[in-house]
């Protein structure tokens, strides 16, 4: 089912019938082109028709909703940026909806700009809300920043590894959880394992934490300061640090790699044998 | 510091000229929501489309600001009177405006009405006294420091002119020869405690003891001049001191700014009081990286025992 379709099935149940009948009288006029002045008033609008209850979707709901498109989690989403969202794309993809979309975004209140991103996860056309998507990573607004960078698949799929690099380097900044971005082993590549090593050596100079799961992007493209890094992490490290080493080099080809993991076998055995992952690093006994 | 008895809302304040430190303290005084009115910079505008970032910044990066603080933020939305002065270009601004008049949080359309009581002036406040009927929201009045008298009985008459129920304007910026008129007329009465040209709070005290609380609003107007973004709390802890009844401060420190403004159906207690309100992703985020109960007040650390510590 498109996302269109999961997007008024889930409203259905959860708004009032005259949200409802707003909502697909407003959606009706975009999809056959309304003035703009109605476009911008009807999204602004829909917060007061729709409600802003979070939509608490069942686990068939956000498999659903993996089915309509790769990676898309709503599960965070709430009533009214589900129809915020029903109503882009009910407009015809193309130049002109991502133009009326920036005009949007610059002068968008905070409920508006979050939805404006997290859209980004179904809209059809993704080279024409790029600029926009790469200004949230900017913002230091961080529910802004979050609505792209987490639960969100447009970045893994199509920003230039600059770009990418600069949103996951962020996560560390910002506090959000790198668990939650979409595609962050895949995206790997020697620049971020740099960035990242490096952030790792500021924060201990300044003694000041930082979560563990910054090695994750730094295993698969270590180099030779990043693994004596590791080294040092699996042996002096806390626990969780200690773990989150020993995935950071299992993930690493480099055969050195393989050889200062085996200097601890008990953390070498959780990870090979897959006992110990980065889903559960925090969960680990 | 004992923990404040009351909580405040400061209805008019100008937070984009004013740094953290000014929100912490609020805050910490019992400032749980404000409410920013557009307007005058201080430096002239010359293009809609600073107008056009200004407004973007009261419905967005400002509230996030506030939120950081655990303070919520409102906005009203409008021309100033001294900027109507420059006709095409407030034409322009003109246009701009129902993009944001219908944004969460928009509490108003204001600060309006007179600076020099020009031509342009009247034109431009009389389109968005319309504009406040279109878009079925309040009415905050800026009365003008010169001529102040009559400034503000035309800026009545005027509201009345357009068929604006006074119990939907808020006057503001009043003193001793204004109040009678606009309390008289049924009109929301506001003071702006100011040093040196508006109301001083020991006045303000006067005026309560004769005017009592109905109606009355107290805000700070705090900007980029001389001001004190704590002059709701600190006019409050004087009143108190002055053996004003605590319901009367509360009426004039908090609620009845929340009546007058609540009639936009943008405002209400719940959105502080509420906990799930507060930050609604706390609801759903889990927990893995929540910090502590309390707001995130993004603040450097720096008030442990040793104060000389940055850390």
């Amino acid at each position: 089912m498109p996302a269109q379709t999961l997007l008024l099935d889930w409203l259905k149940t959860r708004i009032p019938t005259e949200g409802l009948a707003w909502l697909e009288e407003k959606a009706a006029l975009m999809a056959t082109g309304a003035p703009d002045k109605t476009i911008f008033a009807s999204f602004s609008a829909c917060v007061r028709h729709a409600g802003k209850a979070h939509l608490a979707l069942s686990a068939d709901d956000l498999q659903a909703a993996r089915a309509a498109v790769p990676d898309w989690d709503p599960s965070d989403w709430t009533c009214d940026q589900a129809a915020r969202v029903f109503l882009l794309l009910s407009m015809p993809s193309g130049p002109h909806s991502a133009l009326v979309m920036d005009q949007m975004w610059q002068t968008a209140d905070v409920g508006e700009a979050i939805t404006l991103q997290k859209a980004l996860a179904v809209l059809p056309y993704p080279e024409g809300h790029m600029a926009r998507a790469r200004e949230a990573i900017r913002s230091n607004i961080k529910a802004v920043f979050e609505a792209i960078a987490t639960r969100n698949p447009y970045p893994s799929l199509h920003f230039d590894t600059v770009g990418w690099n600069q949103m996951v380097v962020k996560t560390f900044f910002v506090d959000v959880p790198l668990a939650r971005v979409v595609g962050v082993d895949r995206r790997a590549n020697p620049p971020l394992s740099r960035m990242l090593d490096d952030l790792a050596h500021e924060r201990w100079a300044a003694s000041r934490p930082f979560p563990p799961d910054l090695w994750r992007c730094v295993g698969p493209c270590a180099d030779a300061k990043a693994l004596a890094d590791l080294k040092k992490v699996l042996a002096t490290g806390s626990p969780v640090e200690r773990r989150a080493a020993a995935l950071a080099l299992k993930s690493c080809p480099d055969p050195q790699a393989a050889a200062i993991l085996s200097s601890d076998p008990t953390l070498e055995k959780a990870v090979r044998s897959g006992s110990l992952t980065w889903e559960n690093l925090h969960d680990a006994p | 510091m004992t923990p404040p008895k009351l909580r405040y809302i400061d209805p008019h304040v100008h937070m984009v000229s004013r740094t953290t430190d000014d929100y912490a303290a609020m805050a910490a005084a019992g400032v749980v929501a404000v409410i920013e009115p557009a307007f005058w910079v201080g430096q002239p505008r010359t293009e809609v489309g600073t107008f056009k970032d200004y407004f973007a910044s009261l419905v967005g990066f400002e509230r996030f600001r506030a939120s950081q603080f655990g303070i919520k933020h409102y906005c009203t939305i409008g021309l100033n009177s001294k900027e109507a002065n420059n006709e095409a270009l407030a034409e322009e601004v003109i246009e701009l405006l129902p993009r944001f008049a219908g944004k969460e949080g928009v509490v108003a359309i204001g600060e309006i009405g007179y600076d020099e009581m020009t031509k342009a002036e009247e034109k431009f406040f009389r389109v968005q006294l319309e504009l406040a009927k279109e878009m079925d929201l309040p009415v905050m009045i800026h009365t003008p420091h010169r001529n102040k008298k009559v400034g503000t009985s035309r800026s009545m008459d005027v509201c009345m002119e357009h068929g604006i129920p006074p119990a939907r304007v808020v006057i503001d910026h009043n003193n001793e020869e204004t109040c009678k008129e606009v309390l008289d007329r049924g009109f929301w009465c506001a003071f702006t405690i100011y040093p040196k040209t508006k109301m001083g709070n020991m006045r303000m005290v006067d005026l309560a003891r004769k005017y009592g609380s109905e109606r009355i609003i107290v805000d700070s107007s705090a900007d980029w001049g001389m001001s004190d973004p704590l002059a709701v709390p600190k006019t409050a802890n004087l009143m108190l001191e002055n053996g004003i009844p605590a319901a009367a401060v509360d009426a004039m420190c908090y609620r009845n700014a929340l009546l007058a403004y609540g009639q936009s159906g943008q405002i209400s207690e719940s959105d502080w009081l509420d906990p799930a309100q507060i930050d609604p992703k706390r609801e759903f985020e889990g927990n893995s990286l929540l910090r502590g109960g309390g707001p995130d007040t993004g603040r450097p650390e720096t008030a442990g025992p040793d104060v000389r510590l940055i850390e």
